[in-house]
C-alpha cells in the first residue's frame, strides 16, 4: 500500500493537481510515526511512511492546511474521511482545496498494548499477517496482531470512505461492532457505581488539553477555556468538580457532531477512556431522534440542529428516572 | 553492602511507612504505574518508569500559595504555609534523580522558592539502579549513569537482594532508621547485573545521541534555524511532554475567587499552550513555532547558559513515548545537529 501511496502522491505533485501532501513522516523508532506534509518527491521518497502505526487522523490539519495556497492531498482512512465530512458540512475547511484519495485500512496497532505486555527495548516490528515479530534489545518476541489491535480499529463502525477523489484499492462497507457494549455496561450500573467508575477515570487527567486540541470536532479558534476573558479559563482543575466537567462539557460541546474517531482516547497520556462518554451521546441521539452517523455526509441536518414534531419531549429526562 | 532479600520488601516498606509516609511506584489498573502512598499489601511496580515524573513531590501541578480576604474596604492576608511532614519516596530512576539537581537550580537559587525548599527538606529520595532500559532512554547522552543513580539513598537488585548506599546525612539517617532489617551481603551477583545493564545501554537505538551541537554559545544558530517550521507544523499545541516532563518547571500564578476569598495559587504552565507568557502588553510568542522552540531551546541552549552548560534534560523518554503525534526532543536534536 505504502509503494502505491508514494507514487500516487509523486503523480499528483508532478501533474500539478496538488502542491503537498500530507501524510506520516517516519520516526526514530518502527512505531513513533509523525504526521507531516511533503512538498516534494525527495521528502517522499525519504520519509513517507504508511504502515501499522500510522493511526493518527490528519482531517483536524485540513482545517489549516485547506486554506493555503495551491490544493493538498490527504490520504484517508475510512474513518478519517467522517471527520473531513463533518468539518466539511460545518464549513471548517475548504473542501475544494482538497484531494482525498482514500486508503484502506486493516486496523492500526497500539504500542502501549505490546509495551504493556513487558516488552521494552524495541528495534523493530514486523507484521506477517496476523503474527507480529518484535526485536528487542533483549531478543525476539512474537505476539498475536489483534493482542496489540488499537482499541479504536477493535470498534471499527466503517470500512467505507464517505469522501474521496480517488480511491486506492477496493471500498469496504460499514460494518456492525460492539461500540456500544461498554456504554451500556456503564448504564446498567447504579449511577453510585457509575459515578466512581468516573471519579476513578477523570481524576487521573493532568488538563494537557490533548483530547481537545486533537479532536476534529474540536475546532474554535479560541476555546473558552483558553480564553481569559471567559471567566471558565483554567490551566489546572481546582476542584473535582472542574476536573469531571471540563471533559463533560467538551462531550455535550461535540455531542451530534463527534464521528467516533477515538482519537480522544488514543492521545491520553493517563488511558481515560474519553470516548466512552462520547459515544454515550451518540447512543442516546440514535435512540432518541433516529440513527445518525455524524460525518456520513456533508448535507443532512444533525438531529440536535433540527426540529421536528416527531423529536422526543423534554420530559424524557424525567421519564428514565433517577435512582 | 548492606542488603535487604526481595523478599523482605514488604517488611521494609512496612517499617519505613510506620515512621513517616512513604511513596512507592506502584501498578494501576491499566498497567501504567504511579507514586502512591504506601499502605500495606501495596507492591512495588515492575515497570522501569512511573508515567508521571516524581518532580511532583516537590513541584505539585497545583498549590495554594496564600489566602486573601476582604472587609470592607480591609484586606487580609493569610499566610497558610506549614512545615511540610517528613517523608520517603522510594524507587526513583537515576533519570528523575537528576531531575531535582536541574529544578534545584531554577528553585533554590535566589531568590529561593520557599514552597519547594519545604518539600525539598522534608524528602528522602531513594533511587533504585535500573536493569532493563527502553529504547526510548537517552539518559546517557546526558551524563547519567542509571546503575549508578544519585539520590539520598541509591539502591540496587541482582534479583534476589536489595543494596542500599547512602549518598547524604539524610540518607544516612534512613538507612540507620532500618538498619535492623538490612544485613551485609556480597555485590558478585549485583556487579554482573550491573555489567549487563551497561552493555544494553550501549546497545539502545539513542545510546550515541550527542549534545556537542546544543549549548549555551549555540544560540542564534538553532534560534535562526528554518528547520522549526517542519519540526512544529504537527504540533498540537497540547501540554502532554511538558506534563510527563521531570524538569519542566514553567509555572503561572493566578487568584481563585471562591465566592467568599481569594485563593492565590500556582499551577504547571506550558509553553506549548496559547497563552504562555501572554502579559498585559500582549504575547511574545504568538505562533506555535515560537512556542514549540521554546521548549526545546529552553532545555538545549538557554538552561545550560544559565546553569555552567548543564541541559535541562535528563532522557527519561517520557515526552517520547506520550506525545500524541510522536514529535520529540530527540526529533528536534537530530534535526537540528544536521548543518
Amino acid at each position: 500500500m505504502q509503494e502505491a501511496m508514494i507514487s500516487k502522491a509523486k503523480q499528483l505533485l508532478a501533474d500539478g493537481t496538488v502542491t503537498r501532501v500530507i501524510g506520516w513522516k517516519k520516526g526514530e523508532f518502527a512505531y513513533d510515526i509523525t504526521p507531516a506534509i511533503f512538498e516534494s518527491s525527495e521528502e517522499i521518497d525519504r520519509d513517507f511512511v504508511y504502515d501499522d502505526f500510522t493511526s493518527t487522523n490528519v482531517s483536524k490539519y485540513l482545517v489549516k492546511e485547506s486554506k493555503k495556497e495551491g490544493k493538498i492531498l490527504a490520504f484517508l482512512k475510512p474513518c478519517d474521511t467522517y471527520s473531513l465530512n463533518q468539518l466539511t458540512k460545518e464549513h471548517r475547511v475548504d473542501r475544494d482545496n482538497i484531494y482525498v484519495v482514500g486508503i484502506p485500512s486493516d486496523g492500526k496497532l497500539d504500542i502501549e498494548k505490546i509495551k504493556a505486555k513487558g516488552i521494552t527495548g524495541i528495534t523493530g516490528v514486523e507484521r506477517d499477517g496476523e503474527t507480529l515479530k518484535i526485536s528487542t534489545v533483549y531478543g525476539d518476541e512474537t505476539m498475536s496482531v489483534a493482542d496489540v489491535m488499537s482499541n479504536k480499529c477493535i470498534s471499527c463502525k466503517s470500512k467505507k470512505h464517505v469522501t474521496y477523489d480517488e480511491l486506492i484499492g477496493e471500498d469496504g462497507e460499514v460494518i456492525t461492532s460492539d461500540r456500544f457494549d461498554m456504554v451500556e455496561k456503564l448504564e446498567n450500573m447504579t449511577s453510585e457505581e457509575r459515578y466512581n467508575f468516573w471519579r476513578g477515570e477523570l481524576s487521573k487527567c493532568i488538563r494537557c488539553n490533548a483530547c481537545r486540541n486533537v479532536c476534529p470536532a474540536c475546532t474554535c479558534e479560541n476555546c473558552v477555556f483558553n480564553n481569559p476573558d471567559s471567566g471558565v479559563e483554567n490551566k489546572a482543575a481546582a476542584d473535582s468538580f472542574e476536573e469531571n466537567m471540563f471533559h463533560i462539557i467538551r462531550a455535550f460541546h461535540v455531542a451530534g457532531r463527534c464521528t467516533d474517531c477515538g482519537e480522544c482516547s488514543r492521545v491520553c497520556p493517563q488511558n481515560i477512556p474519553l470516548h466512552l462518554l462520547n459515544r454515550k451521546f451518540i447512543k442516546d441521539i440514535n435512540s432518541l431522534y433516529g440513527e445518525y452517523q455524524a460525518g456520513a455526509d456533508t448535507t443532512t441536518k444533525a438531529p440536535l440542529n433540527d426540529y421536528t414534531t416527531e423529536d422526543c419531549e423534554a420530559s424524557i429526562v424525567h421519564e428514565r428516572g433517577v435512582e | 553492602m548492606l542488603k535487604i532479600s526481595v523478599e523482605k520488601i514488604d517488611e521494609l516498606f512496612k517499617a519505613i511507612a510506620e515512621k513517616q509516609t512513604l511513596y512507592i511506584p506502584t501498578d494501576r489498573e491499566d498497567g501504567a504505574s504511579e507514586y502512591k502512598k504506601y499502605e500495606d499489601g501495596m507492591k512495588l511496580s515492575g515497570n522501569l518508569n512511573t508515567l508521571r515524573s516524581a518532580k511532583d513531590f516537590f513541584f505539585p501541578q497545583t498549590e495554594n500559595l496564600a489566602d486573601f480576604k476582604m472587609e470592607g474596604k480591609k484586606i487580609e492576608v493569610i499566610d497558610i504555609r506549614e512545615e511540610a511532614e517528613d517523608f520517603v519516596v522510594f524507587g526513583v530512576r537515576a533519570c528523575d534523580a537528576r531531575s531535582f539537581t536541574i529544578l534545584d537550580k531554577v528553585f533554590l537559587s535566589d531568590p529561593v522558592d520557599s514552597y519547594y525548599k519545604n518539600r525539598r527538606d522534608h524528602g528522602t529520595i531513594v533511587t533504585m539502579a535500573c536493569t532493563k532500559p527502553a529504547e526510548t532512554c537517552f539518559c546517557q547522552t546526558f551524563g547519567i549513569d542509571p546503575t549508578e543513580p544519585e539520590g539520598d539513598v541509591a539502591c540496587w537488585s541482582d534479583g534476589e537482594s536489595i543494596f542500599f548506599k547512602a549518598n547524604t546525612e539524610k540518607g544516612q539517617a534512613f538507612v540507620d532508621s532500618v538498619s535492623g532489617l538490612l544485613e551485609d551481603g556480597d555485590t558478585t551477583k549485583l556487579d554482573e547485573t550491573k555489567a549487563k545493564t551497561k552493555e544494553i545501554m550501549g546497545k539502545l537505538p539513542l545510546a550515541n545521541l550527542s549534545t556537542e551541537a546544543f549549548g549555551g554559545d549555540k544560540l542564534m544558530e538553532h534560534f535562526k534555524s528554518e528547520k522549526w517550521a517542519e519540526l512544529s507544523e504537527s504540533c498540537l499545541g497540547c501540554g502532554t511532554c511538558t506534563f510527563v516532563c521531570p524538569t519542566c518547571q514553567c509555572y503561572d500564578i493566578k487568584d481563585f475567587n471562591t465566592g467568599n476569598g481569594i485563593k492565590r495559587f500556582r499551577c504547571w504552565d506550558s509553553c506549548m499552550y496559547s497563552d504562555f507568557t501572554k502579559m498585559a502588553h500582549g504575547n511574545i510568542r504568538n505562533s506555535q513555532l515560537e512556542r514549540f522552540r521554546q521548549r526545546f531551546m529552553h532545555k538545549l541552549v538557554y538552561f545550560p547558559s544559565n546553569n555552567n552548560g548543564e541541559f535541562g534534560c535528563v532522557g527519561c523518554g517520557r515526552c517520547m513515548s506520550k506525545c500524541p503525534i510522536s514529535m520529540n526532543i530527540v526529533k528536534v536534536m537530530k534535526a537540528l545537529e544536521v548543518k
